[in-house]
């Protein structure tokens, strides 16, 4: 099984998926409607372009609880979780 | 009256002879435990070490936490969809369910019973519910000194039928009077500091602390003094070390409060950090595995367990709070989430997130005494909260 941080593995989906309903979603809710943080609906992050939420999800929000995954998960691991949010189809 | 106590005892002989064939059992030795992917509950008997009841249909569970009715047969279960949900746990049914909120972070119960109030983020504010009916009481919108909604946390019942919360985006400390629950008399502190990310209460009722996201440091509102003031306390604690991310937020519910000192976890550090509770200076620190979520004591105060953010989150240290070192540290598994001490702390329950099992140790040898099956279980609450201040 591909560990979801190795560089360039291609993304484990059953293991980037937990990451996302558990453990993002202690901020952002498992059902991706927002908490502490902000919603992770499709709706909601379609004015963001994918580059942006990678970005994002790579290095954080200074100045708010969002930290930087990058020491956690690779690029295409946080590709793999924007396209998902943005299609609305994570499993 | 004599034959009455014959007549039913003449009952109870004829009645199959099985384990608590008369359906009665008292409630001080069970407990909720949260599975946060399915939206149930999982009640348990502490002394059996066994779920004995399963309860669906609460709705979002990701972010949960329970209190419980004085009597402790009813939990009072707050969901992050703003679901209120009043648990039977004699019959492992839903009693009474509303949503009040479109997404919510915790509720407290009054000292006297008779009032839920939860703090939700959308809308922002604390609405307060009768605790028999769940009917609305009274609407507290979170509005600060800046016109601006907040979201509103680190809600707790305080002594006289009072709640404190914390206004997260307006950095605000409210304190409300609901003696006459229609008509709340709001104290609010305004400029608190950044971000306040979550509050709680000393065991006391006394001394109300909110953590600060924004800045280092922690805010003090000494809830016996007139008027009420909010003071600045651990100003700077990080030393301008830069913080490492946090990968959850730590929790201030079930912090621990040993002796004469409080065990707090630092925001961005791994570390704890002791406040002396007469000063409210910081009188120490511990360096740990990671950062932390929940400091729990064992309630005689002797060891603090810890529990970490992802990604170290399959580690449990525990804290010798004489000389503030950990003693041990070892590995449950993964995604370790909660852990809630038996009353009088000869147990602890553990729960492992991707497990799906609760643990339970033996809270002076520290040896696995069983093992209980839950889905993603996260919270453990145990219904001993329902005669502690600020659960």
């Amino acid at each position: 099984m591909a560990s979801a941080s190795a560089g360039g593995a291609a993304p484990d989906a059953a293991k980037l998926t937990n990451l996302v309903r558990q453990d993002c979603g202690s901020c952002h809710g498992l059902t991706l409607k927002g908490g502490l943080g902000k919603p992770l609906t499709a709706d909601h992050l379609r004015t963001w372009s994918r580059d942006q939420l990678v970005n994002i999800i790579l290095d954080g929000v200074p100045g708010t609880p969002m930290p930087p995954w990058r020491p956690l998960i690779s690029e295409a691991d946080a590709r793999w979780i924007a396209e998902r949010l943005q299609q609305g189809n994570l499993p | 009256m004599m034959i009455v106590a014959r007549l039913l005892m003449a009952l109870l002989l004829v009645l199959p002879v099985t384990a608590r064939a008369d359906g009665l059992r008292g409630t001080g030795n069970l407990g909720l435990v949260i599975e946060r992917a399915t939206g149930s509950v999982v009640i348990v008997d502490t002394t059996a070490r066994q779920a004995i009841g399963h309860v669906e249909g609460l709705g979002d569970l990701s972010h949960a936490s329970v209190v419980f009715s004085p009597d402790q047969r009813y939990a009072y279960v707050f969901g992050r969809d703003g679901g209120l949900t009043k648990v039977d746990l004699l019959t492992a049914s839903i009693a009474k369910r509303i949503v009040q909120a479109g997404n919510s972070i915790g509720g407290a119960i009054s000292d006297d019973g008779e009032l839920i109030a939860v703090s939700n983020y959308e809308p922002g504010g604390v609405r307060v519910f009768d605790a028999g009916t769940l009917e609305p009481v009274a609407n507290i919108p979170a509005v600060g000194e800046n016109g601006k909604p907040s979201k509103a946390l680190g809600l707790v019942d305080l002594p006289g039928r009072r709640f404190a919360w914390a206004l997260y985006d307006a950095g605000e400390i409210w304190i409300a009077d609901l003696s006459a629950p229609q008509a709340p008399v709001v104290t609010k502190l305004t400029g608190v500091g950044k971000l306040p990310y979550d509050g709680n209460v000393t065991p006391d009722g006394r001394h109300y602390l909110a953590g600060l996201f924004g800045e280092d440091g922690v805010v003090h509102v000494d809830t016996w003094q007139s008027p009420l003031k909010a003071e600045r306390i651990l100003n700077g604690y990080g030393r301008g070390e830069e913080a490492l991310p946090v990968y959850k937020m730590p929790h201030l519910e079930g912090w621990a409060a040993v002796g004469d000192k409080l065990l707090l976890p630092a925001v961005g550090h791994h570390e704890l950090i002791a406040v002396d509770l007469h000063s409210f200076a910081e009188a120490g620190r511990v360096a740990t595995y990671g950062q932390p979520v929940f400091a729990v004591a064992r309630p005689d105060g002797r060891y603090v367990w810890v529990n970490f953010a992802h990604p170290l989150n399959d580690t449990i240290d525990i804290v010798d709070t004489q000389t503030l070192k950990v003693i041990r540290r070892f590995s449950p598994g993964p995604a370790v989430l909660h852990m809630e001490f038996t009353p009088r702390g000869n147990e602890v329950w553990v729960s492992v997130r991707d497990a799906d099992r609760v643990d339970v140790y033996d809270a002076a040898t520290f040896a696995k005494k069983a093992e209980i099956p839950a889905q993603k279980p996260s919270g453990i609450f145990f219904t001993a909260r329902a005669t502690r201040i600020g659960q």
